[in-house]
Formats: C-alpha cells, sequence, structure tokens
C-alpha cells in the first residue's frame, strides 16, 4: 500500500532539482516556472495560499542562475521553490497570520529561517493559509477562507499549517515550512501524505515567527521524503544568536544517517495513543509500521507513558495563557487594522473585536482567565506542573527506548464543518501531538499508507531533546518499508 | 493581576457568563450578547475536560515553564544592524514626527 502519487505532481523532488541547478544542467527560472504554472493549474481549488510571491519568484531564481553562471554555488537548496507559511516574517512581502487585524502588514525584516532558505539557494513561491495566528487544525479558522485536501477537495488539509501541507501535497512546491506548537506541523503532514518535522525546541530559530506559545512554538519543514525534510531542518536549523532560546549548537547531523537502519534500535508504540478515541483503521496502519521496524532489526514493544493522557488538559490552559499575553500586542498602534476611535482605549477594543476571529477569541480569553489572580495557581500554576510529569514520564520511556511511535493524527482528513461548532472536538484532534510541544522534544510524522476511506495515515516518530538522529532513522525505514 | 470572584458557584458552571464577561473586558474585546452565551458554554467544556488535571498528586512537582534550561543568554554589547524607523512606520496604522500617533490617552475612564 502506498500514499497517494498526485504528490510529486511537479516532477523532480528537491535534492534532485538543488542538484541539476548547481551543475547548470537546469536553470533556477524553468525549475520556478514550471511550480508557478502548477500553481496556477491547481491553486484556485486548493487554495493553499494567500499570495503568491510571482515577481519575486521569477527575479531570486534569476539570481540564482546568475551564481550558477559566474561559477559560485548557490547553495544546497539551489533553485528549489518553497512555499512559507504566513506566521515567518518576509521583508517587503504580506505577513497576516491569516488574521484581519494583519491585514496588510508588511515586515520589516526576514525570519531567521527565511534568511537561511535564500542564502541556501530556494526560492520562496507564496505565504501559506493557515488557521489565523496557528489556532486550530483544520484551517478552517482562516479569515480568508479553508484551503482544501488536495487529495480529496471535501477534506480538510488538517492544520494549522494546512496550506503549507497542501502546497506540497498538490506538487505546488517540493518543500515548505510551517510551525508547530501543538501539532500544527505533523497533523497536516499526516491527513495530506506528506513528511513533516517538529524539532527539537531551541534547534530552530524563532526570530520573525509570529509568537502564539513561546515556550511551545517550533518551525519546521514539509517534504516528500525523509531526505528532503532533513536537509531542510539542517539549513534552517543551528544557533540563532538573534534568539535567546536557541540551543547554541548546530541542528544534529540527520542527513548522514538516513541509511543507517534500525538494526538494535528499541522502539517503543505508546499505549495511551493506541486504544480509546484511535480510529481502528488508524490503528492497523500504525501496528504495520511497528512491524516493518521489527522486521528491519528493531526491538519493538509496547510502552505506557500515562502522563500524555493528560497533555490536552495541560496545553489548553497553557497554550492560551501564552496567547493572551502574546497577542496583546496587537492593539491597533503600531501595525495592521486599526478601528478609529475617540480614545485610545476604545480604538484598541474596537480593532481588537474587528480583528481576530472566534477561535483567537475564545483562546485569548481562557489564557485570560487561566492567569487571573485567584485562577492562576489552581490552572495556569497546574498545567505547568504536570508539563514535568509529562517531561518526567517521557524521560522513562526513553531509559528504556531511542524512540517511540504513535499516530500522528485519531482520524484521517475530516469533512468540512465537522469540528466546528464544537471546539473541544476540534481540539481532541491534537491528542497524539500535543505532549511533544509540552515536553519540548522532536516528533514527525511519516505518511503510512491509506486509511479506510483511502486517505493517508501517518505514523508519528517521537524522539527524546536533541534526539533527532534516531528519530530520522526510524522515519527512513518507515519510509523505505512502503516502497 | 486582576482579581476575579465567582459570583455563584451553586450550579456547579465551570465559568459563567459574569466572569467571561469580565475576562473580555480585560483581553479588551466587545462580546455581543449571542457571542456571551456561545463563549461561555465553549469555554466552560474546556475548563470541563481540564478537571481530569484534579485527580492528580501535584504535591511536590516542579512547575516547567520551559522546555530547556537556557537562562540568563548574554551576547557581547555590539551594535548590530537595526530595524529602519521609517519602515517600521510606513507599515503603521497612523504616524507622525517619527512617532507612532494614537487617539487621546488622557482622561480616558477606565
Amino acid at each position: 500500500m502506498t500514499a497517494p502519487q498526485e504528490s510529486s505532481a511537479a516532477g523532480a523532488a528537491a535534492l534532485t532539482i538543488a542538484a541539476s541547478v548547481r551543475s547548470g544542467e537546469r536553470s533556477a527560472l524553468e525549475v520556478v516556472k514550471e511550480h508557478l504554472e502548477v500553481i496556477g493549474q491547481r491553486e484556485t481549488e486548493v487554495h493553499a495560499f494567500n499570495l503568491v510571491t510571482t515577481e519575486h519568484a521569477l527575479a531570486a531564481a534569476t539570481a540564482v542562475d546568475q551564481l550558477v553562471a559566474q561559477g559560485e554555488d548557490p547553495g544546497p537548496l539551489a533553485g528549489v521553490p518553497v512555499a512559507i507559511k504566513d506566521n515567518l516574517c518576509t521583508r517587503g512581502v504580506a505577513t497576516t497570520c491569516s488574521s484581519k487585524i494583519l491585514e496588510g502588514w508588511v515586515p520589516p525584516y526576514d525570519a531567521t529561517v527565511v534568511t537561511r532558505l535564500a542564502a541556501a539557494g530556494a526560492i520562496m513561491v507564496g505565504k501559506t493559509n493557515m488557521d489565523e495566528f496557528a489556532m486550530g487544525s483544520s484551517t478552517e479558522n482562516s479569515a480568508f477562507g479553508p484551503t482544501r485536501n488536495p487529495h480529496d477537495l471535501g477534506r480538510v488539509p488538517g492544520g494549522s499549517s494546512g496550506g503549507s501541507a497542501a502546497a506540497v501535497a498538490a506538487g505546488f512546491a517540493p518543500i515548505s515550512l510551517g510551525s508547530d506548537t501543538g501539532g500544527s506541523i505533523r497533523q497536516p503532514a499526516a491527513l495530506c501524505g506528506v513528511v513533516g518535522v517538529k524539532p527539537t525546541y531551541g534547534t530552530v530559530s524563532r526570530l520573525g515567527l509570529v509568537a502564539f506559545g513561546s515556550s511551545l512554538d517550533q518551525v519546521g519543514p514539509f517534504a516528500n521524503s525523509v531526505a528532503e525534510a532533513a536537509l531542510v531542518c539542517e539549513v534552517i536549523g543551528g544557533h540563532d544568536p538573534a534568539d535567546s532560546t536557541s540551543i547554541p549548537q548546530a541542528f544534529p547531523a540527520v542527513s548522514e544517517h538516513l541509511s543507517d537502519g534500525v538494526a538494535g534500535m528499541r522502539i517503543g508504540l505508546i499505549t495511551e495513543m493506541m486504544g480509546e478515541g484511535i480510529a481502528p483503521d488508524v490503528a492497523l496502519r500504525i501496528r504495520a509500521a511497528a512491524e516493518a521496524l521489527a522486521a528491519a532489526g528493531a526491538e519493538v514493544e509496547e510502552v505506557s507513558v500515562p502522563a500524555v493522557t493528560y497533555g490536552l488538559s495541560a496545553y489548553y490552559l497553557v497554550a492560551p495563557a501564552e496567547a493572551s499575553s502574546n497577542l496583546s500586542r496587537y492593539d491597533g498602534v503600531r501595525y495592521g487594522l486599526r478601528v478609529d476611535a475617540p480614545t485610545t482605549g476604545e480604538m484598541m477594543e474596537l480593532t481588537r473585536t474587528a480583528g481576530f476571529g472566534d477561535e483567537v477569541k475564545r483562546r485569548i480569553m481562557l489564557g485570560t482567565y487561566a492567569l487571573s489572580a485567584g485562577y492562576y495557581d489552581a490552572f495556569y500554576g497546574t498545567a505547568l506542573k504536570v508539563r514535568t510529569l509529562i517531561r518526567r514520564d517521557f524521560d522513562q520511556a526513553y531509559e528504556r527506548f531511542d524512540a517511540l511511535l504513535s499516530p500522528t493524527s485519531p482520524t484521517t482528513a475530516f469533512a468540512f464543518g465537522d469540528k466546528t461548532a464544537d471546539p473541544m472536538s476540534m481540539y481532541l484532534n491534537d491528542v497524539c501531538t500535543i505532549a511533544t510541544n509540552l515536553a519540548g522534544h522532536p516528533a514527525m510524522s511519516v505518511p503510512y499508507g491509506l486509511g479506510d476511506d483511502g486517505m493517508p495515515v501517518g505514523a508519528q516518530v517521537l524522539a527524546p531533546a536533541l534526539g533527532e538522529v534516531a528519530m530520522f532513522r526510524v522515519a527512513a525505514v518507515l519510509e523505505g518499508s512502503l516502497a | 493581576m486582576t482579581e476575579l470572584t465567582s459570583p455563584d458557584r451553586t450550579d456547579g458552571a465551570r465559568i459563567t457568563t459574569e466572569e467571561v464577561a469580565k475576562v473580555a473586558k480585560l483581553a479588551r474585546l466587545r462580546l455581543t450578547e449571542e457571542e456571551l452565551t456561545r463563549f461561555t458554554s465553549q469555554l466552560a467544556d474546556v475548563l470541563e475536560h481540564a478537571a481530569d488535571l484534579d485527580l492528580l498528586d501535584l504535591e511536590g512537582v516542579e512547575p516547567m515553564a520551559r522546555p530547556i534550561p537556557l537562562a540568563n543568554v548574554f551576547r557581547e554589547d555590539i551594535p548590530g544592524p537595526i530595524l529602519n524607523r521609517d519602515e517600521v512606520l510606513a507599515v503603521a496604522p497612523a504616524a507622525e514626527d517619527g512617532f507612532f500617533r494614537v487617539p487621546p490617552v488622557l482622561g480616558e475612564s477606565e
């Protein structure tokens, strides 16, 4: 069984493109034009982008071709089209977070990850749609309309980085960037049948990533293959002195270990993520993934990580608390929307009321409540202690295992409108991904066949902090076992 | 921090419309009556789910505010590139003489 094949619609993958552009065999301009053509064919129905940056892309491609003509190396991603989530700042190019409150804002600086991609020769083709301020699991919370799943336009692509996942699945770009605060890279990767990586907290700079939950947010890639995702991590990762939460070392050297296999590795299948609440067809694929790892020589066993079951509750106190603080900056003073009023106080209230959508308002209020005097200890304080328990239970599991395995999402892609009326049912989508962010650990989703409805299923590989090498080895074996 | 006091918990509600109205005011959001009712019920659902945390024994457990133990990250005091003021003010809702411009602040009643 294999994942749907339309994902390679634009032809060559990132590594092939970079090799041929570096050698002068193909021009970056030709590659970019091909991808813009694919975007032109399907973007109207998929709506992966808030903005397609055609002129920027053509100019950047021409610059890459000039470097090659001068005998210089444009870098490991030479000429590779990349789609950028619209919560990553791009100098001179509108960045909206799919919110009316930032509509029309043009950042005066680039996010560090955007600078690093450009320095490696990658070419931005557009800013991708998302749930407003990355709050959601379906991209239905975008102020500019939802993104549709390229494999079935009647279903959601997942979220919040739904546009970035759909862009890769539809062949609009071989790679894209998203951000993951509670599963926002991994869950849409699973639902769209692509690879998505949430690296260890602190390994990828957050400078220029519009803040949602600052102790949870992490930038990471989408790609059609594990090898492409590994390369992008190495390009965007590593210490950034401008981000004081950045770990002062290089990103783990994952690419050189992709062929190492899993013989002798110990891999734990998380019991709590294989039972109640997980669709049987999804669980079946994850058991098949576990068998494939065992067949490749790994010791695979079930392991209980009890505290992960409290992750959802802890997350929906911690993340809104941080969000309520981070989003206080949208007050009509310095950027984006302003609704005029006679006084500054009224102006701020009217601006925020008009500019934020319902889900953002819910989370701001939940966070404000959880941080209020009288409730601070009961909610926020308790959630932070549960975070310690989750970390402790993971640490215990990692004494016995090199990596863990679970589903990425409890179901395959669902239909539009299925969960919008009941926020709690939407939050339950994050049940397998959230604990990773609370712990600050890395995890990634790898396509592992199809569910009963013919839609992609993602297997989640989890590892301890800075355990990316083990994580990518497992992911590479899973990918190879389907080929 | 502003003290929130619950008016009446005898109905067992996790959060009341009065509390949501107060929180909205603190967060500078204006809610319609319909929104107030809907958001109260939705926030109550989330808090109801979070009640599972009450069952945990958290005695002696240290809170974890951030995932990595970095603290007091210093750098050399060397001037580097800074944002261009004109570029920043050019995308502001209103600016004047190199400043962000806002409606009157003094004399407001809060």
